[in-house]
């Protein structure tokens, strides 16, 4: 798909700048510029997409919808795939969750949705068509949907509302079914400007950690010999799954910065499985997401989320090792 | 006088916002208030689910995304 793209930076590096190919920097150079304007090709595509898909899934809509069907389980499912189209913003999370439990929406059902968001979206999508492929991308969003669904799931049967800071208790007990939504008439012509002046809006807002994330990748790439990280985590190591995860799990970036990290591990000998459970901890959970949280929950209900929510990414990690 | 209120817990869009709201009431001098919500129980009075939303004159008008120049002047001489 980007045969021409390696072409053009080839003889940009090699020919034009001048630096020998089978250099650290030359490899160096060549891979930041090759994958920087990938990337950045692809980021707005598929946010592009995506806001299309947006424009008439408006989260507004989604909540009522939740709040109004009960769908004998298929709930989570749904939750948790909304969770994967929505646009994610960490600092949103905490309003989010309120508007749902506020909706009458069950708490294991707002926590599919509030897992699977950071997981899966548009910027990760695009990140990982780029990075490993289009069939490796279909297999984690459907892992990252479906660890969203099991985990929301699994935390809706433990009754954990009795966790929650008192002033959100009061907000489940008030609960009420949400009315019809209101939405702006336009069609599908009038959309496309601002649905393109998002998608910008939402490539802009992550370059900079593009730029960074492929900066270090393209060092790695150019310096750090194959197979170095073989010899410390390898697919053998049955503890390598847990530990990445356990690693990632305070650590805070999004996909955009962590992804083309991911991908040089991966071609210098660490398992996919395993890069990925760290990728996963990385983006999903983290110190300040802790932080905003304790707005709303307890630090006995956030330790049990965190708990859970890790456990399931470990469980990925291996089952991609396995699979992929 | 309008009452502009911009809601968000503090996140680097809800920042931009403001900038651009109250560049644009600079610019086409126009007088308003403008005052910044973090409080997230008053948020929550608002019924909105994604933040920086821009209320003015208690309606909310923009929410979940940072609003373009020319839409907040558009929203303010309505």
């Amino acid at each position: 798909m980007f045969d021409w793209l390696d072409h053009l930076i080839a003889w940009l590096v090699y020919d034009t700048i001048g630096l020998d190919a089978t250099t650290h920097w030359g490899q160096a150079l060549h891979f930041f510029f090759y994958d920087t304007v990938k990337i950045l090709l692809l980021l707005f595509l598929v946010t592009f997409i995506m806001g299309i898909v947006n424009a008439y899934f408006p989260i507004d809509r989604i909540r009522n919808f939740l709040s109004r069907n009960k769908l004998y389980g298929g709930e989570y499912l749904l939750a948790s795939t909304f969770g994967a189209i929505t646009p994610f913003c960490s600092c949103s999370s905490v309003p989010l969750f309120i508007g749902f439990v506020k909706g009458g929406i069950p708490m294991g059902v707002t926590l599919a949705f509030l897992i699977t968001s950071p997981l899966v979206n548009e910027v990760a999508i695009a990140m990982f068509i780029g990075m490993f492929g289009v069939k490796t991308t279909v297999i984690y969003a459907v892992t990252g949907i479906l660890l969203g669904t099991i985990g929301g799931a699994v935390m809706g049967r433990m009754r954990l509302e009795r966790y929650l800071t008192p002033w959100v208790q009061g907000v489940v007990q008030q609960a009420k079914m949400e009315g019809a939504y209101e939405e702006e008439k336009l069609t599908f012509v009038q959309r496309l400007p601002g649905v393109a002046r998002e998608a910008w809006g939402i490539v802009r807002s992550v370059i900079l950690y593009v730029l960074i994330g492929i900066g270090i990748g393209a060092l790695m790439h150019g310096f750090v010999p194959t197979g170095f990280f073989e010899e410390h985590i390898s697919a053998d190591n049955p503890l390598a799954v847990p530990l990445a995860v356990i690693l990632g799990v305070p650590m805070y970036a999004n996909a955009a910065g962590v992804l083309p990290v991911i991908q040089v591990l991966v071609q210098k000998g660490v398992p996919l499985g395993t890069a990925i459970a760290f990728m996963m901890a990385v983006v999903g959970l983290s110190l300040p997401e802790a932080t905003l949280l304790k707005k709303v929950m307890t630090m006995k209900l956030i330790a049990i989320f965190f708990g859970t929510v890790s456990f399931f990414i470990i469980l990925s990690g291996y089952l991609f090792n396995v699979i992929l | 006088m309008k009452h502009i209120k911009i809601l968000g817990t503090g996140c680097a869009k809800c920042k931009k916002t403001e900038e651009i709201v109250r560049n644009v009431l600079a610019n086409d001098h126009i007088d308003a208030t403008v005052e910044k919500v973090e409080d997230i129980q008053a948020i929550m009075a608002y019924n909105v689910l994604m933040t920086p939303v821009l209320v003015i004159d208690e309606q909310v008008t923009i929410k979940g995304r940072v609003p373009s120049p020319e839409e907040v002047r558009t929203l303010l001489l309505a």
